[in-house]
């Protein structure tokens, strides 16, 4: 039981990432087309600014909390993915540095060189994601010992040798790409004001309608590919409250109001992300050749004991540093100038 | 395999040591902007105010390259090591996490209050914001020194059916008595760098006849912090020392180029090992001082490699004595050094001394040094065990992922620090041009 627990516990941590550090993915996928004179720019990057290093905290405390949950998928999945993870490690080096080094110096070569790092950066970042997800929903081709080690692509067909890349997963990534450019446009649109605002609305609107044939897209194809899924659904119904809340949030985008739209914005990320992990539970890594080879929450969690310590640090951990984001969040709330 | 193993510790010393240039100069200089801002708070002096915030810039800068490099050692442990996480990632998968959640969070969070609501927090909430920073990254240093104490010294773990371990007792393994000491130990060696780096601007400054009231600062600072640091680091070395000859004795003999089992062995302040003959080349010996040093008693027996299997032996002897030694000879040094200046400091002659403002400026590098030969002095030291003791090195890599894969990111990772190391001196180089002086700048 608590390995199910600790399941839902670091799909939490995770959704918390990609809401808070997918606004920033996303207003730096947009930064170049949105933001269009140095000050809009100055503009996008204020309002992430002294919250982006906090937010990607949330992607080193999911990893540790996964680490510590489910060694057996840490190392798998880590060492199984190693080309992509350090493409993201990298992509993740030149988003920091962008952000934090383009103030330092006020020159026509040096901020439009990190505004580009910066947007490539991001926007790449939330392709790479997004395919990565797509790989833990289709599969790996998983041996006895749990160890894969799957070329970036083949030739983009799924099946028993699929690449990092096949045409499901390069899907999910566009979809996660469109999702965070929309999430990030909203941002954009609730945290500045006037003609800047104004555009990254209009963005949203059109990444929506791209986002909703996108979303069905993949729905249709993450049913037809892993058959599991469908199965979880029916045979525990209660879940369909995931998906709802993804349909909520993804109609509620369209909302006037700035904040309405952009929380409707982050319950769509998070309904999508945990109908993905109800969908493959009780898997976290499906094995596409043979099922039995596949890792689950039971087959990659530690001693029991080492999980329920676990509790009595996490719990008073992230009740402290949700309180942080909370006040932080506070002090720099409204509109930056 | 071999040669793939080769590039998983190359991969990793490689990150892990570019990495902890940074961390260091952060740890030391958050407990220095603390002081300085107490200071501020305490007298009002506008001075101590202008030079926090002077540190935060360069801490800022500094910050940056620390998180953006730290995050790739995270990953590291499931990239290269899955074999050693999948066995062990259920003990120090626990700390590291709780550096995660109790750490980063709190770190993060009030760095961004510390560098942009001064005027916002008011003078004591920028003060506490100050003094969270530097709660939250001695914390990250806990944590992850806890990490590496559990790989030389497992203690509150049990072995599982198959093969991984799992935590036994969770206060065994956070109050290990070789992470107390290693902690104590690794976080003056950060104030040390902070002290020096700071002791060294100021050095600069009066030299260059510039910021010289803040120079003055800058100095006294940095000098005062070095002497407590290296006195505290004489101390927390001697402890770790005595660890290191009970737990990893085959280890002390390496570092101290000790060959064969001596009564009153001798200290070896200088000689090149040479592991195929077994001996010291060029030894210059001070009779007796090992064995007082590790036992307390001038005749005690000290073992000498000889008496271990070669397959225990740390795989690198010589490159493990030579970190050893220099970090050793420079941590004297060190003393030395704030001793002399904290002396001509309270006669008020330091100011003025031209050869020892000379020797401060230029011995900035050194902590750096001192540090980086320190943690090779502990993980060569550790070899050929990834965990000492049950996981050989050799059983811990990633088997799928090939030589050349890890070649290619190693190369990466080369490529990438060398530039992010151009873009840091030269952010840091303009900071030090500009000053403490309050300006209109564009930020």
């Amino acid at each position: 039981m608590i390995e199910i627990f600790w399941f839902c516990l670091v799909a939490v941590m995770i959704a918390g990432y990609v809401v808070l550090d997918g606004f920033d993915l996303g207003a730096g996928a947009i930064h170049l087309l949105v933001a269009k004179t140095p000050e809009e720019r100055k503009q996008v990057l204020a309002s992430i600014g002294p919250l982006w290093d906090g937010n990607e905290v949330w992607l080193l405390a999911a990893g540790g909390t996964l680490y510590f949950a489910f060694p057996a998928l840490y190392a798998s999945s880590f060492s199984g993915f190693y080309l992509p993870l350090m493409m993201v490690l990298w992509l993740l080096i030149l988003r920091g540095v962008s952000i934090e080094f383009r103030n330092h110096l006020d020159s026509p070569v040096w901020t439009p060189m990190w505004d580009a790092g910066f947007c490539v950066s991001s926007g790449l970042l939330a392709v790479f994601y997004g395919a990565a997800l797509g790989n833990v929903v289709r599969g790996v081709p998983l041996s006895a010992s749990g160890d894969f080690f799957l070329p970036l692509w083949t030739n983009f067909l799924t099946g028993a040798q699929p690449g990092i890349l096949d045409w499901y997963t390069v899907l999910i990534g566009v979809l996660a790409l469109a999702a965070l450019v929309a999430h990030g446009a909203l941002w954009v649109r609730y945290k500045t004001s006037g003609e800047l605002s104004a555009r990254a609305g209009r963005f949203a609107r059109g990444a929506w309608w791209l986002l909703g044939i996108l979303t069905l897209a993949a729905t249709a194809a993450s049913f037809a590919l892993q058959p599991h899924i469908g199965a979880n659904f029916r045979s525990y119904p209660w879940g369909a409250v995931f998906p709802l809340m993804a349909i909520a949030g993804f109609l509620g985008m369209r909302r006037r109001g700035e904040l309405a739209a952009f929380l409707s914005s982050c319950a769509y990320l998070v309904g999508m992300l945990t109908s993905a992990a109800f969908g493959v539970f009780p898997y976290v890594l499906p094995s596409v050749g043979s099922p039995d080879f596949g890792l689950t929450v039971y087959n990659a969690a530690p001693a029991v004991y080492g999980l329920q310590i676990g509790l009595a640090w996490w719990i008073p951990g992230m009740v402290l540093a949700v309180g942080y984001s909370v006040f932080v969040y506070r002090r720099f709330a409204g509109k930056v100038n | 395999m071999e040669t793939a193993l080769a590039m998983d510790r190359l991969h990793f010393a490689f990150t892990a040591t570019f990495h902890y240039l940074f961390p260091q100069l952060t740890m030391g200089l958050a407990l220095l902007i603390v002081w300085l801002k107490t200071i501020a708070l305490r007298t009002g002096d506008e001075h101590y105010h202008r030079a926090a915030r002077f540190w935060a810039k360069i801490f800022a800068i500094n910050f940056a390259v620390g998180v953006v490099t730290g995050i790739p050692m995270e990953f590291q442990f499931g990239t290269n090591w899955s074999r050693f996480s999948k066995s062990a990632g259920g003990v120090i998968g626990q700390t590291l996490a709780m550096e995660g959640v109790y750490s980063f969070f709190l770190e993060s969070s009030f760095l961004g209050l510390f560098l942009y609501g001064e005027k916002m927090l008011g003078p004591v909430g920028h003060w506490v914001a100050a003094a969270l920073v530097w709660l939250g990254s001695w914390m990250s240093g806990f944590l992850i020194v806890v990490t590496d104490a559990w790989m030389q010294h497992p203690t509150g773990y049990k072995l599982g059916p198959s093969g991984e371990f799992g935590l036994a007792s969770f206060w065994d393994l956070l109050l290990n008595p070789w992470g107390l000491w290693q902690y104590a130990h690794v976080m003056m060696g950060a104030v040390a760098t902070g002290a020096f780096v700071m002791a060294s601007t100021g050095a600069f400054y009066l030299i260059a006849k510039r910021h010289e009231a803040y120079g003055r600062i800058f100095i006294a600072t940095g000098v005062g912090g070095a002497l407590f640091a290296s006195l505290f680091l004489l101390a927390t070395g001697d402890g770790q020392g005595r660890n290191v000859a009970v737990y990893q004795p085959v280890t002390l003999a390496a570092t101290e180029g000790l060959f064969t089992t001596a009564q009153g062995a001798p200290l070896a302040i200088l000689g090149q090992p040479d592991t195929n003959a077994g001996r010291l080349d060029n030894p210059l010996l001070l009779p007796k001082v090992l064995s007082f040093l590790t036992y307390r008693h001038w005749a005690a027996e000290v073992k000498g490699l000889s008496e271990y299997p070669r397959d225990l032996w740390p795989d690198q002897v010589p490159l493990l004595y030579y970190s050893f030694h220099i970090m050793v000879g420079l941590g004297t040094i060190f003393i030395a050094i704030a001793a002399i200046c904290a002396v001509w400091l309270m006669r008020g002659r330091l100011f003025d001394s031209k050869p020892l403002l000379w020797i401060l400026m230029l011995s900035f590098p050194f902590p750096y040094i001192a540090n980086t030969a320190g943690w090779m002095t502990a993980e060569l030291g550790r070899q050929p065990w990834l965990i000492y003791g049950i996981l050989r090195t050799a059983d811990g890599a990633s088997p799928q992922v090939s030589e050349g894969n890890v070649l290619f990111t190693l190369v990466g990772f080369m490529g990438i620090y060398m530039v992010l190391g151009m873009l840091w001196l030269f952010l840091i180089y303009r900071e030090l041009e500009h000053g403490p002086e309050e300006r209109e700048r564009p930020v």
